[in-house]
């Protein structure tokens, strides 16, 4: 299982701030096209956001990150704090 | 949770105010060697995109906002030499003037601690997992969005 979290804007437009999934050796890339299948707005979330933001375990990462299970994915828009 | 912040004595995410002198002086504790302190308070602004703001409303991703900040502040202390440095950051309801951020850095010169503080807040910005949500007086509520500006800002400390 891998556990995704989702914050802010993310969380409201998906409706959900975390869930867990099963999922096999695979990529952070791979994970974002099956959750683009729920509708339009995981598409346009997480699929065609050019500002989509993500971590693996508490670290920045990519759309090529390798998750395995156990790992925290966290989506999320540019930071805004200070 | 309170091993992880156990793990980071020197940063402080909290919805509760801070005092600067206070915290001024536990940073300069047992430090004799310090010359210069600098203090950087980041406030609540009443007007943000020509809109009047009355609450504004951080949030946080706990555990990996602690990891961000503490790597932020290590990175300082490797490219200056700094006797000591503090992050605190409130997260929750906060209104116009009131305190958000603090980052104070000690050094034994005044040169070190005024760019590393610098530093810290450009980086702060860009990096740290911290979201703002503001309310306008008639209700609306919105995201604030990443300014291109701050991550401009970033930039000029890239090595």
């Amino acid at each position: 299982m891998v556990n995704i979290l989702y914050f802010a804007s993310f969380r409201e437009m998906l409706g959900q701030a975390n869930e867990q999934l099963p999922v096999q050796h695979s990529t952070v890339g791979a994970l974002i096209s099956d959750l683009a299948l729920r509708g339009d707005n995981w598409k346009q979330a997480l699929l065609e956001n050019a500002n989509l933001q993500i971590a693996v375990n508490h670290d920045v990462a990519s759309r090529e990150t390798v998750i395995k299970s156990g790992d925290e994915v966290a989506f999320f828009p540019p930071v805004t704090g200070g | 949770m309170s091993n992880m912040i156990e793990a980071y004595p020197f940063i402080k995410i909290q919805p509760a105010d801070f005092d600067l002198t206070t915290e001024n002086a536990k940073l300069r504790e047992g430090h004799k060697d310090i010359g210069a302190v600098v203090s950087f308070v980041g406030t609540v602004r009443d007007i943000n995109e020509g809109d009047e703001v009355s609450i504004l409303e951080l949030e946080h991703y706990p555990g990996m906002t602690e990891k961000a900040l503490e790597k932020i502040r290590l990175e300082a202390h490797k490219r200056w030499s700094l006797e000591a440095s503090l992050i605190i950051h409130r997260i929750g309801k906060m209104y116009p003037t009131d305190q958000i951020v603090l980052v104070a850095v000690a050094s034994r010169h005044r040169e070190n601690a005024f760019h590393a503080a610098h530093f810290i807040m450009d980086y702060l910005k860009t990096n740290a997992p911290f979201w703002k949500k503001e309310t306008l007086p008639d209700g609306e509520v919105r995201w604030v969005d990443s300014r291109i500006s701050d991550k401009e800002a970033e930039q000029r400390w890239a090595v």
